[in-house]
């Protein structure tokens, strides 16, 4: 491994000099210094556009439709250099997002979920936004929808605005579901009520695949935990030093639907990512739950499908969702112009927010979700009216999409459906967990 | 310098004169400089300021920071998801280290010992090396797919039924540590190989004169005169081992259950996910100790052996 040089002879010397030490080491440091004033205060490019960072996580088909939006945004906004930037989802971008925040020199404007809000720290690493800044751009509570804008404030300050709400919906492949003879006369899912219900409709849709009924993502159940815990009005209350209210026997009865479903082999063992809508579109199952941004996924299959809302399992149709939003990370140095700027970038992105709904989302801007051409859209029409629905996540610093008590309970709640845990010891598993979490001093 | 030699003028000997040695030194100096300049600025620097941290409640969130004496030490020792995330680092450990040093050992001899194709073989052993740990973990969750993978395919063909590989709390850290040793064993491989090369012929060939079989002369001169080599590829794979982090994060983010979550993610995910640098440093820091004792425990074990 080790090679021994041989002493240079003096003929290996160069004759002709070239440039000296003194020259490069002083072109080095003119260099650096061009290179130091070029990452200045100055927002301005040489050509007189206004740079405008942005920093995003949507990397599925929800992505490529912001990407449109970008396009056609800058096409309306030749003055401004849009710098936009996507990073993986979840912790990855969050993480991101906070140190940058954190060093003060954030991205102009970012995207969030609006149940991380909290753990984003509002006034620390995010800057409050002005409603009279934004109203100048016809964005205020009187477009947006009511229920997410409400999540965007925090001690009385606004610090995001919502683009739009998400869902978890349910999802049906047309062919099996005709075949199993769940489908009314409209082709759409007969509606079912209760949870016994659903299973014999789950049992007879297993006849047909000859393997699963129901498509379920195993590696993050907390959605659906959530929904069907909320459903039976499960409270959870998150305290501090470990304190905490939930419903034990309701925290259980969701459970042990869950260990059911996979016990009986309606629902996979193990399914992440990739798999689980490849479940319904190859008609290894018949339905699916998953999130409404899993529309471009299966479009892109081929699969004749439709979406409706998430069905009544405990009494009526609950379903877990959030809003994504944007929100200015704190800058040090903020630049009002950079600021007016983003403001009217977010204007932008909301107005143009049905090319958004293609990829499944409800948007948030009303003009956009009460018009007819969004009305137009299919599957997106046929779980408009489940924003009403909506549950979003329990309020802590650490809750929230890609936040700490997803991250922790998502294992647990997984053993439900590998089967390697009983419902009765995923809940001590549970409860020992959040119990960890709230003796945690809040870092925010 | 135990010969003296008469004064000489420096410029017609090109010697320096001894008694400018100091200056000389001071010039290396120079030439170190811009290292440890950055090895102080990243890796000191950060050090220092990270065992200050570990007693202060600072956050990613920024805020006032107050000290708190052991707090987070306190709570990191005793919080059992700490040492579960422990366990799992030491059992991939316990895992990886003697199959990778093992493996490269017998790739090295097979290479040492094939006459034909050795460029194939040494090509072939170290060429997954070069892959950066995002395309290998790309291609080995792909092959571990239950449902769409090699080899639950290659498995079910053959009327077996499928594993769960990376999906089963009991084979996903298995399942991890051949797709590391598949990855990483070149490196190791390459270094036997080159010990092996540079053991001198006439010594086999005065074995094979007294009539020592093939075996015999792997085990009473091959594997004697790599003790050395041994030694160093353990030490440097047990601290590789100990390091685990970014091919786990990739391929099971730590699951399931945490079944592979390992000190290090524990760690991210409390300083820059919980935003809780404080507590994050301390576990840091007990981590440190860990891998600061196990190098010394390796070191004293191997140099004790060769006296």
């Amino acid at each position: 491994m080790r090679t021994r040089r041989s002493p240079s002879r003096p003929s290996a010397l160069p004759t002709t000099r070239g440039p000296g030490r003194r020259a490069v080491l002083g072109g080095a440091m003119a260099a650096a210094g061009m290179a130091a004033t070029g990452c200045g205060a100055n927002a301005r490019s040489t050509s007189g556009q206004l740079r405008l960072s942005e920093w995003n996580l949507f990397t599925g088909g929800d992505g490529l439709r912001l990407l449109e939006m970008h396009r056609q945004y800058q096409e309306a906004h030749p003055e401004i250099d849009l710098r936009a930037s996507t990073f993986d989802w979840g912790s990855p971008f969050y993480t991101k997002v906070a140190m940058g925040a954190a060093g003060g020199r954030g991205a102009d404007v970012a995207t969030a979920h609006v149940s991380r809000l909290e753990s984003l720290a509002p006034g620390q690493l995010l800057d409050p936004i002005d409603p009279a800044a934004l109203a100048e751009f016809g964005i205020d509570d009187t477009v947006v929808l009511p229920e997410a804008w409400d999540e965007c404030f925090f001690d009385g300050q606004l610090y995001a605005v919502p683009l739009d709400t998400h869902l978890l919906v349910q999802y049906y492949n047309l062919d099996v579901c005709r075949q199993a003879g769940v489908l009314g006369p409209d082709d759409r899912l007969i509606a079912t009520s209760g949870s016994d219900e659903f299973l014999d409709m789950l049992e007879a849709i297993r006849d047909v695949t000859g393997s699963l009924a129901l498509s379920i993502d195993t590696a993050l159940p907390w959605p659906v935990f959530w929904t069907f815990y909320r459903q039976q009005d499960g409270e959870l209350v998150l305290g501090e030093d470990g304190q905490f209210e939930m419903d034990d026997d309701k925290a259980l009865t969701a459970m042990e639907l869950m260990y059911r479903l996979s016990g009986e082999g309606l629902a996979p063992r193990h399914s992440a990512e990739m798999d689980t809508a490849a479940n319904v579109s190859n008609g290894a199952a018949g339905l699916m739950f998953h999130g409404n941004w899993e529309i471009p996924t299966l479009e892109e299959t081929g699969v004749d499908f439709s979406v409706t809302r998430f069905p009544d399992l405990f009494g009526n149709h609950r379903t877990r969702g959030d809003s994504h939003c944007y929100v200015l990370p704190h800058q040090r140095d903020r630049d009002p112009e950079v600021t007016r700027a983003s403001l009217e970038y977010i204007a932008s992105m909301l107005k143009s927010s049905l090319t958004w709904a293609g990829g499944g989302h409800i948007p948030a801007y009303q003009p956009v979700a009460e018009s007819e051409e969004f009305d137009a859209l299919h599957p997106q029409s046929e779980y408009r009216g489940a924003v009403e629905d909506i549950v979003f996540e329990p309020e802590g610093w650490f809750s929230g999409s890609a936040g700490r008590l997803q991250d922790e309970l998502n294992g647990p709640l997984s053993t439900l459906h590998t089967g390697t845990q009983t419902p009765e010891e995923v809940l001590t598993d549970v409860k020992e967990r959040l119990r960890a979490l709230l003796q945690i001093p809040a870092p925010v | 310098m135990t010969r003296t030699r008469p004064p000489m003028p420096a410029s017609r000997t090109g010697i320096t004169d001894v008694r400018n040695r100091p200056k000389t030194s001071w010039a290396g100096l120079w030439f170190i400089a811009p290292f440890l300049g950055f090895y102080l600025l990243f890796v000191v620097w950060p050090s220092v300021v990270g065992l200050g941290y570990s007693f202060t409640d600072r956050s990613l969130a920024g805020g006032p920071v107050s000290f708190v004496g052991l707090d987070n030490w306190v709570e990191s020792l005793s919080d059992p998801y700490m040492w579960s995330a422990l366990w799992n680092t030491l059992l991939f450990t316990l895992l990886s280290v003697p199959t990778m040093v093992i493996l490269a050992l017998a790739l090295a001899l097979l290479t040492d010992h094939a006459r034909r194709l050795g460029w194939f073989l040494r090509f072939s052993f170290f060429a997954p090396f070069v892959l950066s740990v995002a395309v290998m973990t790309l291609i080995w969750a792909w092959m571990y797919n239950p449902t769409l993978g090699l080899f639950n395919s290659v498995l079910e063909s053959l009327g077996l039924s499928g594993i769960e590989w990376l999906h089963n709390e009991s084979t996903a850290m298995i399942s991890v540590v051949i797709a590391t040793a598949w990855w990483q064993v070149g490196f190791n491989y390459l270094l036997y190989l080159a010990a092996m090369q540079s053991i001198p012929d006439d010594v086999y060939e005065a074995a094979s004169l007294d009539g020592a079989s093939a075996w015999q002369k792997i085990r009473r001169i091959t594997l004697p005169l790599l003790s050395r080599t041994t030694g160093l590829i353990t030490i440097l794979q047990l601290i590789g081992s100990l390091r685990v982090f970014e091919q786990i994060y990739l391929m099971t983010e730590g699951g399931p259950n945490f079944a592979t979550r390992t000190i290090i993610q524990y760690i991210y995910d409390s300083g820059f996910v919980g935003l809780r640098i404080g507590t994050a440093s301390a576990m840091a820091y007990v981590f440190m100790a860990l891998i600061i004792v196990a190098s010394i425990a390796q070191f004293r074990f191997f140099s004790r052996k060769e006296q």
